[in-house]
């Protein structure tokens, strides 16, 4: 056990750093041509994002919802299902936690915020499932079925926000949830909430699901052969609506804690791609929950240094959403050297 | 009922349905290119981005908007072959590739932005491509509305999927590029370089799609607003596959889809909402995957990384 722990860290953990550092490389180049020093506009973003308390709260929080889609991601690669659709079930889920959260006024919060949760659960759990239905039933890829279910959530959401569940104003959102269906804050005035600790259960959730249950032995065993594991006596349409849900319904929280800790209502298309960060998470995370929470905070920060870079230099702070991208291509890149370090580590 | 009829069904309608059209079906035959050699290309949207702001960046500063084409054609095509020497040659997922070009297209494209024109949200408007009205053709009752005055690059797209279907079914690198996407190995196995052959069909479809951005910016519009491909890259795939990935089927396909973002306004004063009309192709691709379920469309080899043997 220790022994396999040992191992594998090095190709794991050396290939992620690679491609961030490389990353950020790539991002000097950008800041060169701007006329700014790279060192000084990076350091202008870490002490941004780690420098102080409330720094590092902004950076936790807006970790958070990517730990959600970064799990979520991760959960169905692990059956070897690519969940591009993350971002769809992300709007859904919030959706309808924010419905739950504005209808059933009057019940206490102890009700009120787990029902409402477990609403933006269940919502992305649909969402999700019905690609993981089509591809078990019909054999048809998950990937196009689930941008195509991006794109209508788009709409269905722009919709109802705009249509039969406007709130009062011409401003395309919902009414405001009931102050007992939010999340509660934890470090006034950052808005780091306790979906935090919802984000850490989830990955714990996940650890144990996966890799101590008969359930995530057989998601892995799909992930690595559906064929064999046919054979082996495993319900591969099973498991891959399955593991969709359970990915969608991860994907849903992230929707979930935008609602109820951070925005109170739904805006219309408020996620700032958060679904499709959420590959880039799982990626550099390794499909793994602990890699996971330490790739989502990097983001976060990268996020949280971002604004302070744009005001205090004359590097646009989308300079970031640049590295986020090239961060996933070296990532993905690597990925002929991870395989063969898996199929030599893992086997 | 005739009323309703002549508002759905009229010259205006149509001639505004080849406008809508016309992007998509650049970016659509761009990824039936892509597709037919065997890498999915879901980059398309970013490539269009890219495209659309590069023309305009061209346009600004020499002038001229076919310039502007031109520099989103090559955009694009280096974007795919950026796409094409992760997938290809480092056996890269696809579809990660694919979503790291258009996160990274999403960012670029505003970053540039600033720094060029120093403003966020929408560039100055720059040169754009005037309107031509063909001789003979606009005086045609009924046809000439529709087709006789439109932008040439209208005219250019309906050319490229001609083109295309010509290259693709009549020729021999199309017959190439088809075995490509099939049966890698068998091609390899008479001496076709499956590599250079995919790379090719992916950088070729980044260019088109940098051209279908580039008719967004400077033909139909005047200008680069941020994410203003919108989707339409997303849409130009579900086309290709709605057109069962034949040029003339995505023809169809785009025709359609253009249709009904001409109809959205009109159906929205007859009571339905835009956002149904624009679900609808999203909608009608997936009925359709099920519709061909058991019918072997899609290149077989689509999405898998050829690794040579010895």
């Amino acid at each position: 056990m220790l022994d396999k722990a040992k191992r594998i860290p090095v190709a794991v953990v050396l290939a992620p750093v690679l491609a961030v550092l490389l990353a950020l490389i790539v991002g000097s180049a950008f800041i060169l041509t701007v006329g700014e020093s790279p060192f000084s506009a990076y350091k202008v973003l870490l002490q941004e994002s780690f420098g102080s308390m409330r720094g590092f709260a902004t950076t936790l929080q807006r970790a958070t919802p990517l730990m959600f889609t970064g799990l979520a991601v991760a959960f169905a690669f692990r059956a070897g299902l690519f969940n591009i659709g993350a971002e769809g079930q992300l709007y859904i889920g919030a959706f309808a936690a924010a419905w739950v959260g504005f209808t059933f006024t009057g019940l206490p919060k102890i009700i009120h915020l787990p029902l409402a949760v477990m609403a933006g659960m269940i919502g992305g759990a649909i969402w999700a499932a019905v690609p993981g239905l089509l591809k078990a039933k019909f054999g048809i890829h998950e990937v196009i079925n689930s941008i195509m279910m991006n794109y209508i959530a788009y709409f269905l959401t722009d919709w109802l926000v705009t249509g039969p569940f406007q709130g009062s104003t011409m401003i395309p959102e919902t009414k405001r949830v009931a102050a007992s269906a939010t999340l509660s804050r934890l470090m006034p005035p950052t808005r780091l909430t306790t979906a935090l600790y919802i984000a850490f259960a989830a990955a714990a959730v996940m650890y144990f699901l996966m890799w101590r249950t008969k359930l995530g032995y057989e998601i892995r065993a799909v992930g690595l052969n559906p064929t064999a594991a046919e054979y082996g006596g495993i319900n591969v349409a099973k498991i891959t609506v399955a593991a969709m849900a359970i990915s969608g319904a991860l994907a849903g929280l992230a929707g979930t804690e935008q609602i109820l800790g951070l925005n109170n209502r739904f805006i219309q298309r408020f996620s700032p791609d958060l679904g499709f960060m959420g590959v880039a998470v799982a990626l550099l995370g390794k499909n793994h929950p602990v890699g996971i929470i330490l790739a989502a905070v990097l983001f976060g920060a990268l996020q949280t240094g971002a604004a302070a870079m744009d005001r205090l230099t004359s590097v646009p702070r989308e300079l970031i959403t640049i590295l986020q991208g090239v961060i996933i291509f070296f990532v993905a890149a690597e990925y002929l050297f991870t395989r063969f370090m898996k199929s030599k580590g893992e086997a | 009922m005739w009323d309703i009829i002549k508002l759905l069904v009229n010259t205006t309608v149509l001639a505004a349905t080849l406008r809508m059209a016309t992007p998509l079906l650049f970016t659509a035959v761009g990824g039936i290119f892509s597709e037919r050699s065997g890498v999915v290309n879901i980059g398309l949207e970013g490539m269009m981005l890219i495209g659309a702001f590069t023309a305009v960046a061209v346009s600004y500063s020499t002038g001229s908007a076919w310039l502007g084409v031109l520099g989103a054609l090559l955009a694009g095509a280096l974007m795919g072959f950026i796409h094409g020497i992760a997938s290809i040659k480092y056996r890269a997922n696809q579809v990660v590739s694919g979503t790291a070009i258009n996160i990274f297209a999403g960012g670029l494209t505003v970053y540039l932005q600033r720094l060029i024109f120093n403003m966020a949200g929408v560039s100055p408007a720059v040169p754009r491509i005037a309107d031509v009205e063909l001789p003979l053709i606009s005086k045609i009752p009924l046809i000439g509305p529709v087709i006789g005055k439109q932008n040439p690059m209208v005219y250019l797209a309906l050319l490229i999927v001609v083109g295309a279907h010509i290259v693709i079914f009549k020729t021999v690198w199309g017959l190439r590029l088809r075995s490509v996407g099939e049966h890698p190995g068998a091609a390899d196995s008479v001496g076709i370089n499956v590599y250079k052959t995919r790379y090719v069909a992916v950088t070729l479809s980044g260019a088109l799609a940098g051209v279908g951005g580039a008719y967004l910016s400077v033909a139909h519009l005047s200008r680069f607003v941020e994410g203003m491909t919108a989707g339409r890259g997303f849409i130009a795939l579900a086309a290709m596959i709605f057109g069962k990935w034949n040029p003339l089927g995505a023809l169809g396909a785009c025709l359609f889809f253009g249709y009904a973002d001409a109809l959205q306004m009109r159906l929205q004063e007859i009571g339905i909402p835009t956002q149904f009309v624009q679900m609808l192709p999203y909608i009608l691709t997936m009925v359709a995957l099920v519709g061909l379920i058991g019918r072997a469309v899609a290149p077989k080899a689509s999405g898998e990384p050829y690794v040579k043997e010895g």
